[in-house]
């Protein structure tokens, strides 16, 4: 019997990123200035995205799927990573918890995310999922000498574990039913012994729902999304609003595109009132809030809800609609992160909503920032908010869902008093408390690249939407 | 391309009359904040040379067609099928040089009043000037909407930012109102979009016929946008706290140029977009005008703030605008049309008054003035040419306007024509009662001493004066730009409806 490796060319991402994540790890105990580990962590990534482009395959017996569905969420996932490294470096350091830890541990958590988004089987993905997952729970408890911020690593661990159990729940069943965890096959199984109406396949789909619901925050398993990214440092919070979401839709896209395409019916089903009461939770509990990184946890549950209408469409535009979504609101998002962590400074925690009273007076150019990442977050034209959505209602209108995108107009409306709110504060009110801004060029670069980029997308979508749809072709 | 003339000059103009103010706004942002007289005068002169370049679009227009003019049109986003797609017909054009004017007075009026936050100000008027123009040349629906949405931004702040006491409620309540109204329209621009085989080309989406009930629903959808706009009764009440709280430049912004949009929507889009539906709707737009214009006008009679008052006389107005839009024969549209532009400048003019006077006194409030003739004499000459023409007397340009909708209005409804007569009569009765009460009658002791007008306030009104005994006396060398693309409409709109008329007469002979 001989042994043959497999043919390791479609992983070289992973396979880099690891070595990255591990090198990261030793290199901490040599170099002092964490700043360093930064640099090397952000030219790592950059370095394993250029692996990307050589990469497309399927190996290890379909288990492993590198396409370019999987390369475009890859893409994404290295932006969440270089603009979250980007604005960490000054923050972790007035939190006083910089340690070379907290950069092996995002990238360790990127890794998980780039098995999911490959994952053709479900072992995998619970592989990718939990990997993500724990480096993840261990970061929203980093500054360990804060109570919220344990209070979040805990909530997230207990709610995560539970929601582990329910995947595996639902992924036990389907190998029960079926007798493979491969998505292929499971497709093949079902629709070749005509297992459409089967009970228990039903429930395995609703079970993955739950799990899944988890992981992208969408109501009503978004209970721990509010409490994890207020106690989480400002900095994760930024990261795990895009990349554990984004990871989430990856895996949902393609188990239930792929896996259950026989039972889109079902599925849809299940689906159209999740999303509708995502938007609606998300949109209307923000009206609420006056700690912004709550109020942006919600906001981050509402965009979730817009992007499940891809998914609800069913179809490969309204993937590359969800997919084109979730790319801009990395971008817009970190933006707005980007800007909030600015106001933290020693001794000011700079995360009330009164804090940005009259910050347009006393910092103009952070306040018209933050402007621009508040309009694109509601969706007005000429920001990059708005085209994410324009696609997405565009693809769900094609599919039939006239009616959904009705209910998702009118809540995106409704988020432009939350929104507004903070351009309110900032320009409309006179300053109450002296908010001195914490500046470093690494800040200034993220703020940079994301306004850019949400203004260029804005106008000029033409070149993702186009990368989308090609990553698309031959899912 | 046999739809359209190209553009014939030397270089894209519309594109120039739209970009030219977003340049000013970027030149302000580059300017140090203390450099404030610069930055006036920056903003003075690209609204200035708007202007003079969008004369152009007047002298050069070709009035015998109904075709776009100046066209321009460029791929922009070919995943989408969408361009970059300007152009001006008869019944857009007005509306260009009326913002392009409209700017220069805002710049002008605003010079003295406006004290904080110098930069962003102006830079918001640019924009809104930039945007507003967008509207009325975008041949593209994407490219509409993106200047239709877009132009919230600024106005939003400067409501918010430099407005009155209650401010943030006002800009709140406007964008929020607006922004409802705006996305539905999204939906119904993808819903057709979608069903014309993926085409944002407006001229292109005019001659496809729609499915009557698509029709009637998308009638709906846009109405949510364009009735928040205009505003129509009962989705105006935006209005009066908008147009109270905004800055003088605000108000005149909005009175003049913003409320338009919404009309001009009905115009460019729901007539021959939807014409059935359009025709089938006709009763319920009337009624809801002539409640507009009556419920207006009465509503004018108990205001106690000035500002607020003539805010009430835009609903009227624009009443009468819809009035005449919705009666659908030709007298009644070029009313219509006319009567927009009629509003733009003597509202617009209304509000550069009073912010006139709210300069000097800091009060909107009737009662705080009373005797103002005798203190500021050539102001109160002024603002009787500016009452008469809202009031509509002949020779001036309200006369003309509201004349042609109510001739329309009668062919159309006689009720209709009847009711609308009320709304001008107690329109006479609010706004002479208004002058009474701050030009006549005893001089009020807060404000003596006050200094008349000086020459800059001057110059902002003059052209006012002139454009309303223009179009009062001679309104053909206006009404002309309008003759053929309203005919044009009209076919457009009688030939979609044919059928439906006949198969209600086979009905009622099948009956018989």
């Amino acid at each position: 019997m001989n042994f043959q490796l497999p043919d390791l060319s479609p992983m070289v991402p992973e396979l880099t990123m690891t070595a990255l994540a591990l090198i990261v790890l030793l290199i901490d105990l040599l170099i002092k200035k964490k700043e360093i580990i930064a640099l090397i962590s952000m030219a790592g990534v950059a370095i394993v995205a250029v692996t990307l482009l050589g990469s497309s395959g399927v190996t290890f017996g379909n288990m492993f799927i590198s396409d370019g569905y999987s390369s475009f969420f890859k893409l994404i996932f290295f932006i969440n990573v270089i603009l979250s490294v980007l604005i960490s470096i000054k923050y972790i350091a007035i939190e006083r918890v910089n340690y070379g830890e907290y950069y092996s541990l995002i990238l360790f958590s990127t890794i998980g995310m780039m098995i999911m988004a490959s994952a053709g089987d479900l072992i995998v993905l619970y592989l990718g999922l939990e990997l993500m997952a724990l480096s993840t729970y261990i970061l929203a408890g980093f500054i360990r000498h804060d109570v919220k911020s344990n209070e979040a690593a805990l909530k997230y661990f207990l709610l995560g574990a539970f929601s582990s159990a329910f995947l595996l729940y639902g992924i036990s069943i389907v190998y029960g039913l079926t007798g493979t965890t491969d998505l292929k096959t499971i497709a093949a199984f079902i629709s070749e012994k005509g297992l459409a109406n089967n009970f228990s396949l039903l429930l395995s789909v609703a079970l993955l729902t739950v799990a899944f619901g988890f992981k992208i925050a969408a109501a009503p398993f978004h209970m721990w999304a509010p409490d994890v990214y207020e106690g989480a440092p400002t900095s994760i919070t930024a990261f795990m609003s895009v990349g554990p979401k984004a990871a989430g839709f990856a895996v949902l896209g393609r188990v239930f595109m792929v896996a259950f395409a026989s039972v889109k019916v079902d599925w849809v089903a299940i689906l159209i009132p999740l999303s509708i009461l995502t938007m609606g939770v998300g949109n209307i509990v923000a009206l609420s809030q006056t700690n912004i990184k709550r109020m942006l946890a919600y906001s981050s549950i509402a965009h979730a809800g817009y992007a499940l209408l891809g998914i609800i469409t069913a179809n490969n535009e309204g993937l590359a609609s969800m997919m084109n979504y979730l790319m801009i609101y990395a971008f817009m998002n970190i933006g707005a992160f980007a800007v909030i962590i600015m106001l933290r400074s020693e001794g000011f925690k700079g995360d009330s909503i009164y804090d940005y009273e009259g910050l347009s007076k006393t910092h103009p150019w952070a306040a018209a920032l933050m402007l621009i990442f508040m309009f694109s977050l509601t969706g007005i034209p000429p920001t990059a908010g708005f085209i994410g959505k324009l696609y997405i209602f565009i693809s769900a209108i094609n599919a039939g869902f006239t009616w959904l995108v009705v209910v998702a107009v009118i809540f995106s409306a409704i988020s432009a008093y939350f929104y507004l709110r903070i351009v309110m504060y900032m320009y409309m009110r006179e300053p109450k408390v002296t908010v001195s801004l914490t500046t470093s060029p690494a800040t200034g670069i993220a703020l940079i690249v994301t306004t850019a980029a949400v203004l260029v997308i804005g106008v000029f979508p033409s070149f993702l939407v186009g990368l989308a749809r090609a990553a698309i072709r031959g899912f | 391309m046999e739809q359209v003339i190209m553009n014939q000059l030397s270089y894209p103009i519309l594109s120039t009359v739209i970009f030219l103010p977003v340049l000013g706004a970027l030149l302000i942002l580059i300017t140090r904040r203390s450099w404030e007289l610069p930055t006036k005068w920056i903003a003075l002169g690209t609204s200035i040379l708007t202007f003079i370049i969008s004369l152009t679009l007047f002298t050069d227009f070709d009035k015998t067609t109904h075709k776009m003019q100046f066209v321009e049109k460029h791929s922009w986003i070919p995943n989408w099928n969408i361009n970059y797609y300007l152009g001006v017909d008869g019944i857009s054009i007005l509306f260009v040089l009326l913002s392009a004017l409209t700017a220069i007075l805002c710049v002008l009026i605003s010079w003295n009043s406006i004290k904080t936050k110098i930069k962003e100000f102006y830079i918001s008027i640019l924009l809104t000037t930039a945007f507003m123009i967008g509207v009325f040349c975008s041949l593209d629906f994407f490219l509409f909407y993106l200047f239709w949405e877009a132009m919230l931004i600024p106005m939003f702040l400067i409501i918010g930012v430099w407005g009155g006491p209650n401010r943030i409620y006002a800009a709140i309540k406007f964008f929020l109102y607006t922004l409802v109204g705006s996305v539905l329209m999204l939906v119904g621009i993808i819903v057709i979009y979608l069903y014309a085989g993926k085409s944002f080309d407006i001229l292109e989406l005019m001659t496809k016929n729609y499915p009557y009930t698509m029709q009637l629903w998308l009638f709906w959808a846009f109405f949510a946008a364009f009735a928040v706009k205009v505003p129509m009764w009962p989705v105006h009440t935006w209005l009066p706290d908008a147009h109270t709280e905004a800055p003088t430049a605000g108000s005149v912004i909005l009175a003049a140029i913003l409320i338009k949009m919404g009309a001009y929507g009905f115009l460019r889009f729901s007539l021959p977009l939807f014409p059935e539906a359009s025709k089938a709707m006709t009763p319920v737009m009337l009624t809801l005008s002539v409640i507009a214009i009556i419920y207006g006008a009465v509503i004018c009679l108990a205001q106690t703030d000035l500002k607020r008052l003539i805010a009430y006389s835009s609903v009227s107005h624009m009443g009468f605008v819809t009035l005449g839009i919705f009666a659908l024969n030709i007298q009644g549209l070029e009313g219509g049309i006319l009567q927009m532009l009629n509003h733009g400048v003597v509202t617009g003019a209304l509000f550069l008054s009073v912010g006139i006077v709210y300069d000097r006194t800091h009060s909107r409030q009737i009662a705080d003035y009373g005797g103002l003739a005798t203190v500021m004499p050539v102001y109160a000459a002024f603002f009787m040419v500016f009452t008469l023409a809202s009031v509509g007397l002949p020779a001036t340009n309200g006369f003309v306007g509201e004349f042609l909708i109510l001739l329309g209005g009668f062919a159309a409804n006689k009720l209709a024509g009847v009711l609308a007569c009320t709304g001008i009569i107690i329109g006479a009765g609010y706004m002479l009662w208004l002058y009474q009460r701050i030009f006549f009658m005893e001089i009020n002791k807060k404000i003596i001493g006050l200094s008349d007008m000086d020459i800059r306030e001057t110059i902002t009104l003059v052209p006012l004066i002139v454009l309303v005994l223009w179009i009062g006396i001679y309104p053909n060398s206006f009404l002309s730009f309008m003759h053929a693309s309203v005919q044009h409409l009209l076919e457009r709109v009688n030939a979609g409806g044919v059928q439906e008329v006949n198969i209600a007469k086979t009905i009622l002979e099948v009956v018989r």
